[in-house]
């Protein structure tokens, strides 16, 4: 027990970078290679939003309840996830955008079809 | 043969994160700065959520580069997927129901209302610039999918965003020449804490920040949109 609650989310974390490691690499669609940096993305931010948590905090804004600043989470890799899901929709809509383009040029997202992106 | 060397890979890559990983509690960090910031925070920037104070107080040169690493990327989207005129009537789907259209007409209203709450109430509540820019590019995003035929002009658009992004870099300029310590300084008063008008600069650069955002996203969505036509 108290190895799973303390080490649950880092295994949550590990886990979805891992799968979505394993669907881009084995993978042979476009659009789920895509789906698979997304579940990546996900992982990382679940990972930063772990590191950060104090046991029994509250969430970093003060209120009626919360007027502690010693019981707070660390406020730090919030902001840090914060900008890294904003990077992640950049990232995410740039690269179906070039999927979009490639499925323009080539008429399939195929990746075995598409000499240039074989491996 | 492909599935297994990526297995291969996958365990190599497992073995090394769970080694780093176990050197990390879970639950007691050891950062310095995280707790400062609590301490602090409410006095220096005078906003009550500490992450906002981080974002746009502490760290607002990092957002200005994230905005533009934003505005990069729908630039780049833009670039790829050009195109020198507009497909024009080419519709021919079924258009959509009373039902549905109406749904919309009501509701686009109240989620733009929904997210300039957010926005503007990022120093005092969860939420800030990029969640209330996210809410409002998914009102546009109901009335591409529920009226479609409707799209967001292109000039209103980029006039917008400009205005947000010159915002944010004027009223870094204004901190720089009126307190003369750091580009972004906060040089207007920062009243009481919990009340709306408070927190100098941050809520004016979460408003900026969030038309912003919501303009670029909703301008991803237009160019994603026009491409499947």
């Amino acid at each position: 027990m108290s190895f799973l609650e303390s080490n649950v989310y880092y295994m949550g974390a590990l886990g979805l970078v891992l799968v979505g490691l394993l669907v881009i690499l084995v993978r042979h669609n476009l659009i789920k290679m895509i789906i698979g940096l997304s579940i990546m993305d996900t992982g990382v931010n679940l990972f930063l939003v772990a590191v950060g948590y104090s046991r029994g905090g509250t969430a970093p804004i003060f209120s009626r309840a919360a007027s502690d600043p010693a019981a707070m989470v660390d406020p730090v890799p919030q902001a840090l996830v914060l900008t890294a899901i904003v990077i992640g929709v950049a990232v995410l809509a740039l690269a179906l955008a070039m999927a979009v383009r490639l499925h323009g040029h080539h008429g399939t997202l195929d990746m075995r079809k598409i000499r240039e992106l074989r491996w | 043969m492909r599935a297994l060397v990526a297995l291969a890979v996958l365990a190599v890559i497992a073995t090394g994160l769970v080694l780093a990983l176990s050197d990390i509690p879970f639950g007691a960090p050891d950062s310095r700065v995280g707790p400062h910031y609590n301490r602090s925070g409410r006095e220096d920037t005078g906003a009550v959520n500490m992450v906002t104070s981080v974002v746009v107080g502490y760290r607002a040169f990092d957002t200005l580069g994230e905005i533009t690493v934003l505005f990069v990327a729908a630039v780049g989207l833009g670039a790829l997927l050009h195109r020198t005129s507009r497909p024009g009537g080419g519709d021919d789907r079924e258009p959509a129901s009373m039902v549905l259209t109406t749904g919309c007409r009501y509701l686009f209203p109240l989620i733009l209302l929904f997210g300039t709450y957010i926005f503007m109430h990022g120093h005092l509540t969860p939420g800030g610039g990029f969640q209330g820019g996210a809410v409002i590019a998914s009102a546009f995003l109901l009335v591409y999918l529920g009226c479609r035929g409707r799209r967001i002009g292109r000039g209103w658009a980029s006039s917008v965003e400009s205005l947000g992004g010159l915002v944010f870099v004027g009223l870094g300029l204004a901190g720089l020449a009126a307190a003369g310590h750091w580009f972004l300084s906060a040089f207007l008063p920062k009243g009481t804490p919990h009340q709306l008008f408070s927190a100098g600069i941050i809520p004016l650069i979460y408003v900026a920040v969030g038309l912003k955002v919501g303009v670029e996203l909703t301008g991803v969505i237009d160019r994603l949109m026009e491409d499947t036509q």
